[in-house]
């Protein structure tokens, strides 16, 4: 039996490894050593693992092409009661969001969501910094019952620098649980978002464009500026004009420059902006909530204001 | 079609937030309300009632404040409204409050369908459906986006980063909702009115059978603080003469700030 350990797991590999590089600091920091559960990655195995941290790779086998939440479930708390972890951290993926409250309540402990900064203080507690109140604020919280579990979102923590270092693998077995709900069809989405977090430039779109179409004044001015575009939820989710956007169920994004274009700035995109560098809003109603949380605001018509900005950008970088 | 158990947080109205100036922290305003998935996780029970029958139960673990949130529910036209104190004052973390749900629900029993929005907007954290299932070992389609119930199953669409999926589970089961699930109604005056002459049960942790040391022991999550992080915005308005004006002293701001990268 091992002791005061961490466990890590995700289904998404790249967070599986930042999950390892801060599941190794928190380990050394328990003495105890590093786990994580490996089950359906194909394109990973044990032993790259084992180079990006890991002491012990719990392994299941063969684990179907169709994995089952509950499959996923039932693997990690035999992989709990194999290791029995003090931490356990879990990718912060929708998959991973369902996993971590089911597997807490089945252990009878806590859990902490979308923790962005994690650490283990002297009496062995989990504490975390996660945002709360629709991501307009940020709570310090404190596991006290073990095992502690927190999920961590994407590209919050490190992967650890790969090494050529030992590590053992443990083989899992158990009885494939028979599924509660069926799958009967899986639609894939088209995906895009990845380009949104890394973007320099983002111009974004609210409800104040009145259709999909005028949304090539956002392209226009998206040319010029070499930027991203974005939009709010209820444009993508709602209106369906956009795959992805922006916001604390959405994504979250950084870049150097942020123009919010007919967006009134509910908490919950506020949520999604925050770490931009300089945030320049345009809206006609003076009291909108973006101005706020602007750096520049320009009260106006987007219709009107837009074509001219592009113009005037245009006409900087010197072409007609 | 048996009862339809709509889960309610009772949530702190997010436009009456304030901070305060020298510490930072969050005052939270007196408003307490529907959170506002779980409106939309009642908005469902309403309809699906509307189609196949049933009687609608919210139910809310809090306190007298959150009587106002069940109040809301009812006059959205929920049949009953219940209750669950901790008879401590103290507050409750997520897996407390799963604990209390399911003896509540064990008072409701027979239901067909448990619901409850995908995370508070106030806590982002997403447990009290997952945690559910997982005691009542009933099925859970978590993020659902459409939902369809005809004899005794449902089919659900839930909306996950790669895909959407499109599931089906025999009841009873557990549905946690997102946004996307339909829009919720708003009560009329007269329906208001009525909700004030309909009961709010109220069950206490002793009434439950849920022992008050159970409910201490489980507190496994403490929050030691709340803070507004400073994130100082300039916000200047750029105001000119004309639009061209005002355009071009954005973009003057802009590549003084060093983010507009025109040569």
């Amino acid at each position: 039996m091992t002791e005061r350990g961490v466990m890590v797991y995700s289904e998404d590999k790249e967070l599986e490894l930042q999950l390892l590089g801060k599941g190794r600091e928190l380990a050394d920091r328990l003495s105890g050593p590093l786990s994580t559960v490996s089950l359906g990655h194909e394109s990973i195995d044990a032993e790259e693992l084992i180079r990006y941290g890991a002491d012990q790779v719990l392994l299941f086998k063969d684990p179907g092409p169709d994995i089952h939440i509950e499959t996923y479930r039932a693997v990690l708390l035999e992989a709990v009661k194999r290791v029995s972890p003090e931490v356990i951290l879990i990718g912060s993926t929708r998959r991973g969001r369902e996993l971590a409250p089911r597997i807490s309540s089945a252990l009878r402990t806590g859990y902490m969501a979308e923790c962005i900064e994690l650490e283990v203080d002297e009496k062995g507690d989990l504490l975390a910094r996660r945002l709360v109140y629709g991501g307009s604020a940020m709570a310090l919280e404190r596991s006290r019952r073990r095992p502690h579990v927190a999920t961590v979102p994407p590209r919050i923590f490190r992967r650890a620098e790969p090494s050529n270092r030992a590590g053992e693998v443990i083989e899992i077995m158990i009885e494939k649980p028979k599924p509660k709900t069926v799958v009967v069809e899986r639609r894939m989405k088209s995906r895009g978002g990845e380009a949104l977090e890394s973007a320099r430039v983002i111009v974004a779109a609210g409800r104040g464009f009145r259709s999909k179409e005028d949304l090539r004044l956002l392209e226009e001015l998206a040319e010029v500026l070499g930027a991203e575009i974005g939009c709010t939820r209820p444009l993508a989710a709602d209106s369906g004009w956009l795959n992805e956007w922006i916001g604390i169920s959405g994504h979250k994004v950084k870049p150097k420059l942020y123009i919010a274009c007919g967006i009134s700035g509910t908490v919950q995109h506020l949520a999604g902006i925050r770490d931009s560098q300089v945030i320049v809003s345009i809206n006609k109603d003076e009291g909108a909530n973006i101005f706020q949380a602007s750096d520049y605001g320009l009260v106006g018509d987007l219709y009107v204001i837009l074509p001219v900005l592009t113009r005037t950008l245009r006409k900087l970088k010197g072409e007609s | 079609m048996n009862r339809l158990i709509v889960l309610l947080k009772d949530a702190v109205d997010l436009s009456e937030l304030k901070v305060d100036p020298t510490t930072r922290r969050i005052l939270e305003g007196p408003k307490r309300r529907i959170g506002e998935l779980d409106k939309r996780a009642l908005e469902e029970a309403l309809r699906i009632r509307e189609k196949v029958g049933g009687e609608v139960c919210t139910l809310t673990v809090g306190d007298d404040r959150s009587k106002t949130a069940l109040l809301e529910a009812l006059a959205m036209g929920a049949d009953k409204a219940y209750l669950v104190t901790t008879g401590t004052g103290a507050w409750v973390d997520a897996l407390t409050t799963s604990i209390l749900l399911r003896a509540a629900v064990g008072r409701l029993t027979p239901f067909d369908l448990i619901l409850c929005g995908e995370m508070s907007l106030d806590s982002l954290s997403s447990q009290i459906g997952p945690r559910l299932a997982e005691l009542l070992d009933l099925p859970l389609i978590t993020y659902v986006k459409q939902l369809v119930i005809d004899s005794g199953r449902l089919r659900a669409v839930r909306d996950l980063e790669d895909a959407d999926e499109v599931v089906q589970a025999e009841l009873p089961a557990v549905v946690t909702v997102s946004r996307e699930i339909n829009e919720p109604r708003i009560p009329s005056l007269m329906s208001i009115m009525r909700a004030k002459t309909k009961p709010i049960i109220t069950f206490d942790a002793a009434s439950l059978d849920v022992p008050p040391e159970m409910v201490l022991e489980a507190q496994s999550i403490e929050i030691i603080g709340v803070e507004v992080p400073q994130v100082e915005r300039k916000r200047v308005i750029v105001k000119g003469e004309t639009i061209e004006e005002s355009v071009e002293k954005l973009v003057h701001h802009l590549i003084s700030e060093g983010v507009l990268e025109v040569r």
